[in-house]
């Protein structure tokens, strides 16, 4: 199972847990685990079937490129963060 | 002066040729956007908003459109209407109906030179003249120009349709977006605390300052298609927003990226680009726009200026123990500030167990801000050093010290949670300690000196490149990231390195959007890492072709045969090794031409750490600061070429002090923008800074072939925290509000001046 | 609208004639008419110095003067600096010193530099910056202008002439020569 970060604002989703175990080799099925355990999270995460624009992923430390595509392995850290750009 | 050695033994790399492109920039020969010429070329120009915030009930273009030598005259209506939502574009996540509307103002303007319509004619000139003919009815609102009277209950509404997930799907307002990040427990935190600082800062809007103004040439074919020359940092951004704004399918438009003078964020948008195309195409006539300075600042994406309150607690031995931070930055007329970013990097180089920051992003009727080097982090460092600095001074602890003491490492969680991999933060702090600058005496009346830190995340993001060999040896390099500082230069070497050729033997080429696979922007810090990473491969795939070749010609597999210090050889009698040259003149019997090529989506992004440190002196009468001494440490994971990777650092300590000391947005009560020029928006000149000392640390990001890590942003981050400090020490005044100008530096010294006075005279009673 | 004038100016030696509106700058004369696009326009209101020239020896900004002020004078452009077959020192100093990132200040410096070491050939660290203080960069925090500039004057005083010429070559670091050059003058 793989270990998911709950972001600040999302933590009323969870009853206030900062960390939940959910299943899924990537991104995309890690997200339906997660709003079957705990609805609401399909719509915060995603948009037209991918990941929102603004929003990144961090898999065990490196930033995703593969949106809900991103492999999950089985015991990965997985946050979810603000995505930002450069200048 | 670099820091490290070349352990690896680097032919190419870590030398300093001079630039590929350097002799066309010294003899003017160098084709920057606004020197294109096209034969029947018409110039445009754009009629702006002189009110801060106002509807539109009318605009009437008859008057325009017949002043002889006019061609054309646009405004919003002739563009479609886009979808109010955020989408993917590049880097950027973008909303695409606000982005056509800061391009082209739909029924209401919003601030101080917004784009309202826009005119071709055979002159500019003429095109000057048309703008004074249009006529628009405004009706006038209040202007609305900080983020507190933009949160205030009952503000004036700049975007009626504007929400946010705190106040609901049913209220009006002009917050954008909240952010939060926890970590631990806040109120324990402190309770831990032996010393705990907290103060409200206050920085103000500033430019990225680019010398050259925004420009573009559009050309539009009768076929649909159209071309377009620019100065941009991404001319594949260009592309696909344009396409977007246009209404037009993205590879009807090619875009060639003319040389651009300078960008710092500020030129990954777009404003006149699709203008160019909308007028060529009403006009048939190739079109040339370009903005005024005045036009460049009243109306191209500065930073947000901020209001930050920020409280930090520490044991008596000095470990951080607790932050906690209200951060609200200026988005400007439309919605994304860099506040996320700012939340993100305010205490980043510190491991601190207990952690709230809370983030806004507030529009107000001023440009829609666009990135500026490291956007949103010098706003929070200023914040966060500043008050870290007065936490180390209570404990007596060594500023640097303090940093070592509490630095994060590999490991430690970031603000946003994932650990950081291999990291360089404590390596700059201990290049600092360790430098001839700080270990110099400091004396003299009114003089102090200043550490500041700071962290910039950098990207990845895609990059593509070619490299044609030629049947002399000599190797074309096709990429499509702009050189805005050096770094076909440092491409060219990375390639010249894998091949083992001399670097003048490869020739980089910077192309336009047909001729070259998707590169993202020259900004982000990402070019050396990402695009270098692409070249590094590319040249590996055309070193994986000749060995190919090489075995046809020996008869030999191509595993048997080996590469490595310019010599292809193979074990066997009568294998004579030969070079990259030999090889090339026998292309054709063996094959036929060789082009290797890669593309990424880079990973495993290094992020950047800078620590600086300022010795200052304050005029006592004037509060004027004068600069003395200033050096730069910052980890770059591996210099290419040393001497540009010196200049970026050195680049951004002179924007940093320019934020620091003078620069800043000066609007009036009626929300109209008072120093729209380079007189009054002050910015360093060279009579105003030292030599720039730098220390170049090189701690290699994993998993990068050549370790690089994004160099051109974090440089800016510390300084303006360096100073304030350097300040404090110098004079004893806190400053919270930037730019710490002579008039608002002499007033805070003058109060302290007269409450010590004061006190001093009630003691003596 | 006024009718053009032709004005006759020595453009980098050449007797030149050309056509311009009154109302056209001295910038827009070179850019536009004249097709010498090396000088840039920054600010057009003086602040910049990208569109610095050189005019009867003193270097000003070309959008502060009209074009029809040149008639009869003798006008320098960064067009004008190198020779065919090798740089001016100042052009080469630059590049080996890699005093110049995005490139657009280069030719207004290069001219504010060229003025400077025409009147005098061996200024201080302070009157460098002085003279160079019109001119904006925002890319390289001047640090490796100056130094190219200390450079150059140090190699056209020691009469070792002008730049090597066209030819790339891996240029050296920062010379020694600049940094005892730098030590030895007096600090502002």
């Amino acid at each position: 199972m793989a270990t998911v970060v709950i972001p600040a604002q999302l933590r009323k989703l969870t009853g206030g847990k900062d960390r939940v175990e959910a299943s899924g080799r990537n991104i995309g099925r890690l997200i339906e685990d997660l709003d079957r355990q705990f609805p609401g999270f399909r719509e915060q995460l995603l948009q037209d079937g991918d990941v929102k624009p603004s929003i990144a992923v961090s898999v065990d430390g490196e930033m995703g490129t593969g949106g809900v595509l991103e492999p999950v392995g089985e015991n990965s850290e997985v946050f979810f963060l603000p995505a930002l750009g450069g200048g | 002066m670099a820091a490290s050695a070349d352990g690896q033994g680097y032919r190419v790399i870590g030398t300093r040729p001079i630039r590929h492109d350097g002799i066309d920039k010294v003899t003017g020969r160098a084709k920057y956007g606004a020197d294109y010429s096209f034969p029947g070329m018409l110039y445009g120009k754009v009629l702006r908003s002189p009110y801060a915030h106002a509807n539109i009930k009318s605009i009437k273009t008859d008057k325009a459109a017949a002043l002889p030598g006019v061609k054309a005259v646009v405004t919003a209506d002739d563009l479609p209407a886009l979808a109010d939502k955020m989408e993917q574009a590049g880097e950027q996540a973008i909303n695409l109906s606000q982005l056509s509307a800061n391009i082209l103002a739909r029924g209401k303007t919003l601030y101080d030179g917004h784009a309202v319509a826009a005119v071709a004619a055979t002159s500019p000139h003429i095109a000057d003249e048309a703008l004074r003919l249009i006529e628009v009815d405004y009706e006038v609102l209040p202007p609305v120009m900080s983020v507190e009277d933009a949160m205030k209950p009952g503000a004036p509404i700049l975007l009626p349709g504007l929400r946010n997930k705190d106040e609901g799907p049913e209220k009006q307002t002009n917050v954008a977006t909240h952010l939060q990040f926890k970590r631990g427990d806040i109120e324990e935190g402190f309770k831990a605390a032996d010393h705990v600082v907290e103060r409200e800062f206050k920085t103000a809007m500033v430019h990225q300052g680019y010398i050259e103004p925004h420009n573009a040439v559009g050309i539009y074919n009768a076929d649909g298609h159209a071309t377009i020359y620019c100065s941009t940092q991404g001319s594949f951004v260009v592309r696909s927003l344009s396409a977007a704004v246009l209404g037009m399918p993205e590879g009807n438009i090619k875009v060639v990226p003319a040389e651009i003078g300078g960008g710092f964020g500020g030129k990954t948008t777009i404003y006149l680009e699709p203008l160019s195309v909308l007028l060529s195409k009403k006009t048939g006539h190739p079109v040339k726009l370009t903005m005024t300075r005045a036009e460049v600042l009243r109306a191209s994406g500065p930073t947000s200026g901020s209001t930050i309150r920020c409280k930090m607690g520490c044991t008596k031995d000095g470990k951080l123990v607790a932050a906690q931070i209200w951060m609200a930055y200026e988005a400007g007329a439309f919605p994304g500030s860099p506040v996320g970013a700012g939340a993100m990097t305010i205490v980043a180089p510190y491991n601190i167990p207990n952690l709230l920051v809370d983030a806004y992003d507030v529009v107000v009727n001023r440009p829609k801000t666009a990135a500026y080097r490291a956007p949103g982090a010098s706003n929070a460092a200023m914040a966060s050093e500043t008050v870290i600095d007065e936490l180390a001074d209570k404990c007596g602890v060594d500023p640097c010290d303090f940093r070592i003491m509490n630095g994060a490492k590999e490991g430690t969680p970031q603000t946003a949670g994932p650990p950081y991999r291999r990291i360089g933060f404590i390596d700059t702090v201990e290049a600092i300690k360790s430098s001839p600058h700080y270990k110099s005496k400091l004396e003299g009346r009114n003089r102090g000196r200043g550490v500041g830190s700071g962290f910039w995340f950098n990207v990845g993001l895609q990059s593509s490149a070619i490299v044609n060999l030629h049947t002399d040896g000599t190797a074309s390099l096709v990429i499509g990231s702009v050189d805005i500082g050096g770094t076909r230069a440092a491409q060219a070497m990375i390639a010249a390195e894998v091949l083992g050729l001399d670097v003048n033997d490869v020739r980089p080429l910077v192309t336009d959007t047909d001729s070259i696979g998707h590169t993202d922007v020259t900004g982000g810090s990402r070019t050396a890492f990402a695009t270098g990473w692409a070249v590094y491969e590319a040249a590996q795939d055309t070193v994986r072709q000749l060995k190919e070749r090489a075995a046809k010609l020996w008869e030999k597999k191509p595993e048997e045969v080996a590469f490595s210090n310019g010599q292809f050889t193979a074990q066997g009698d009568g294998v004579k090794p030969m070079t990259v040259k030999e090889l090339a003149g026998r292309l054709a019997r063996t094959g036929g031409p060789i082009s290797g090529r890669a593309t990424v989506n880079a990973r495993g992004v290094g992020p950047a750490f800078a620590t600086t440190v300022v010795d200052v002196e304050v005029d006592p009468d004037t509060g004027k600061v004068e600069i003395l001494r200033a050096t730069v440490a910052q980890d770059v994971g591996k210099a290419i070429h040393p001497s540009y990777v010196e200049g970026q650092m050195q680049g951004g300590t002179a924007q940093g002090i320019g934020w620091a000391l003078n620069e800043e947005y000066f609007y009036d009560d009626k929300g109209i923008l008072r120093n729209s020029g380079l007189l009054d928006y002050r910015m360093p000149t060279c009579l105003d800074l030292p030599l720039i000392e730098t220390c170049i640390v090189e701690v290699p990001t994993p998993g990068h072939p050549l370790g690089i890590r994004g160099v051109g942003e974090v440089s800016i981050v510390p300084p303006p925290a360096a100073v304030a400090n350097a300040i404090a020490h110098a004079v004893g005044v806190r400053m919270t509000e930037l730019p710490m100008s002579p008039p608002r530096l002499l007033k805070a010294m003058l109060s302290r001046r007269g409450g010590a006075e004061s006190q001093a005279a009630a003691a003596g009673r | 609208m006024a009718k053009k004038v032709v004005v006759e100016a020595t453009i980098n030696g050449e007797q030149t004639e050309f056509l311009c509106e009154p109302r056209q700058s001295l910038l827009e004369a070179l850019r536009d008419v004249l097709e010498l696009t090396g000088s840039k326009e920054g600010c057009l209101t003086g602040d910049c110095g990208a569109c610095t020239v050189i005019v009867d020896g003193r270097p000003l900004c070309s959008c502060l003067m009209l074009g029809v002020e040149a008639q009869g004078k003798t006008v320098e452009t960064v067009e004008g600096l190198a020779k065919p077959d090798s740089l001016h020192v100042l052009q080469q100093k630059f590049l080996e010193h890699a005093s110049l990132q995005c490139g657009i200040c280069t030719p207004g410096f290069l001219m504010s530099a060229k003025a400077l070491l025409d009147h005098n050939p061996k200024p201080t660290e302070g009157e460098i910056r002085y003279a160079l203080a019109g001119n904006l960069c925002r890319c390289t925090g001047y640090d490796k202008i100056v130094r190219a500039v200390a450079d150059a004057a140090q190699t056209l005083a020691s009469g070792t002439g002008q730049g090597r010429g066209g030819r790339l070559g891996s240029g050296p670091s920062a010379s020694e020569q600049t940094e005892r050059f730098l030590q030895g003058q007096e600090v502002k």
